[in-house]
């Protein structure tokens, strides 16, 4: 592969590969009941953090 | 026998560093080794003294966290900080008087590279190993994959800096910025920087939380790029097993592209990615309060990680790299502006309905600055990488400015309210010394950047409209050494400016050393709410 053909398959296949990743990525964080998955995230550090057992 | 392994270990590498003086092509080869055979002699002894022979010591208790490098970390990381500042402080008079300049060892070209690098790698690379070891057992309820792995990793860091720190002095580098230490210093740092992924990845796999908390990724992003940067960007052949010199793989514009394709992301992925991961945890922790939106802060993982990588060319406008290039770069920073404003918003939102913390705690006040800073250096940055900008801007001090309203601001500050958090964590202390001081520490710090951002803008403004003014027959009106004296007063401002902020770290030194003696400050405490019926922070 030359330079031409390798800069050429980066700003159209590989830009289109990432930004496909990219889209999806926020599409997947939409979807219904993110929101309480994430609520449950963010909690996380909040949990004791005094030993490995936590609060479970 | 615990430790023997180790003082075997440290002892063979004594005795390669010995063989390396020996057989050493040039001088300054031989010094170098010389310093790291030193080092780790000491740590054979150290190590030594430690080993168990007897073998009647209690079995290790591996049911906790493992925080021994944690507490080593945050001491070394208030010690590099103040070591960092200081030699800033010296390098900024250097410049105001040349006369400062004591050559060979301590003049400008090498204190230069020694204080990037110590602000940079000691004390943020500092910064961040500790705090994501911190931050990952607490995240994932895990203990780390192993002590051993970390102790290496940890201490094989700070060897690392040692013989980066010992070469600048010595005048060994490979002239590339923030990347300068020679091809051996290169491959160490490798084999610690896969120690530490695998580490971080291992704690990872055996997490007892099930959902692996934002603030790791951003940690995990710093780790894997930082290693893929430096390798790439190092590639280079040394002339001999045994010479300090070697030359790049690279040549020409490939090789500026290359050296701000390295230099930019370790702005986005060491100075950004990493610390990130820090405001992630310790913000809601110190807050008492969830972060503001999880899923933006996910958006802005994302965000971050696609656009940064792309950014590096715009520092190489107007230069031989194709002109297709230089605007991908600047197109690429302009766009990082948005996740890097919704980083900000989802920081600073994070206290939303906790304003009055800001009066009470100078901790949160401190994190909060920090989150400032990155908003506003995250928005100067894309201004400057705007083409027409770009021509007043590069090359002259307010590129200087830009860096620091980062470092000082962003990176410094995030880090300063990381090591208050930890201190009276660590070490069982029910509070800080004083939480006075670090209102003191605060103020000092913030003024300080002030200072020394204003003035870097007006004489970077200055020198940039003294280089391309030109008069009427086409001929440039100002020699560059009149650029040079109209900025001298600038330049003993900004040695005022970064004064104010060595002071705040000493002042934090001084808090750190008597906190861990488990001394408390009697003092007044801070501003209580004007209403009576407020109700206390906590």
């Amino acid at each position: 592969m030359d330079y031409n053909a390798f800069r050429h398959f980066a700003d159209s296949w590989g830009l289109l590969y990432l930004l496909v990743i990219f889209v999806g990525v926020i599409l997947f964080l939409m979807r219904p009941g993110a929101k309480k998955h994430a609520e449950m995230a963010a909690q996380i550090p909040l949990k004791d953090d005094r030993s490995p057992q936590g609060e479970e | 026998m615990r430790n023997l392994g180790w003082t075997i270990l440290l002892a063979i590498g004594a005795v390669l560093s010995l063989l390396a003086a020996g057989f050493a092509q040039d001088v300054l080869f031989q010094t170098h080794a010389w310093v790291v055979f030193f080092a780790l002699a000491l740590g054979t002894i150290f190590v030594l003294r430690k080993v168990d022979f007897a073998g009647n010591a209690a079995p290790v208790d591996k049911s906790g966290y493992f925080d021994d490098p944690i507490r080593a970390g945050v001491i070394l990381t208030t010690f590099w900080g103040v070591v960092g500042f200081l030699v800033g402080v010296v390098v900024a008079l250097q410049l105001a008087f040349p006369q400062l300049n004591i050559e060979p060892y301590l003049n400008f070209g090498r204190l230069r590279p020694l204080h990037t690098s110590a602000v940079i790698f000691a004390f943020g690379g500092t910064a961040l190993i500790t705090s994501s070891f911190y931050v990952v057992q607490r995240t994932t309820s895990a203990r780390l994959l192993s002590d051993g792995l970390a102790q290496f990793v940890f201490w094989g860091y700070q060897l690392f800096i040692l013989m980066a720190a010992s070469g600048y002095v010595l005048g060994i580098t490979q002239g590339r910025e923030y990347a300068e230490p020679e091809w051996y210093v290169d491959i160490w740092i490798t084999i610690v920087w896969v120690g530490y992924l695998i580490l971080f990845l291992g704690t990872l796999f055996k997490r007892k939380e099930p959902h692996i908390y934002v603030a790791n990724w951003f940690y995990l992003a710093f780790i894997f790029t930082i290693a893929m940067l430096h390798v790439v960007n190092n590639l280079a052949m040394p002339v001999s097993p045994f010479s300090m010199k070697s030359y790049s793989a690279f040549a020409g514009v490939q090789d500026a592209l290359t050296q701000w394709w390295y230099g930019h992301n370790a702005v986005g992925f060491f100075l950004t990615a990493g610390f990130l991961g820090m405001m992630y945890y310790f913000m809601p922790k110190q807050a008492e309060r969830p972060v503001y939106s999880y899923r933006l802060s996910i958006i802005h993982f994302w965000s971050l990680i696609f656009m940064y990588i792309w950014a590096g060319p715009h520092h190489l406008h107007y230069t031989a790299l194709p002109d297709w290039a230089q605007t991908l770069g600047m197109v690429f920073s302009v766009m990082l502006w948005m996740p890097s404003w919704g980083g900000m918003i989802n920081g600073l939102m994070t206290l939303s309905g906790a304003w009055d913390k800001l009066r009470t705690d100078p901790i949160i006040r401190m994190m909060v600055i920090a989150v400032a800073f990155y908003g506003m250096s995250t928005f100067e940055g894309p201004m400057m990488s705007i083409k027409a900008v770009n021509g007043l801007s590069h090359y002259t001090d307010w590129t200087i400015g830009h860096v620091h309203s980062g470092a000082l601001g962003w990176v410094g500050m995030i880090s300063f309210g990381m090591v208050y958090f930890l201190v009276p964590r660590l070490w069982g202390r029910e509070r800080l010394y004083s939480l006075r001081m670090v209102n003191w520490h605060f103020w000092l710090a913030t003024l300080g950047i002030v200072v020394y951002a204003a003035v870097m803008w007006v004489s970077g403004i200055t020198q940039g409209l003294m280089w391309r003014e030109y008069d009427a027959e086409g001929f440039l009106v100002y020699s560059f050494a009149e650029t040079v004296a109209a900025l001298k007063p600038y330049f003993i401002l900004r040695a005022v400016g970064g004064a104010m902020y060595l002071v705040g770290g000493l002042v934090m030194a001084y808090n750190v050393y008597m906190t861990i003696k488990g001394k408390t400050r009697n003092e007044k405490p801070i501003a209580v709410a004007h209403v009576a019926t407020a109700q206390p922070a906590e």
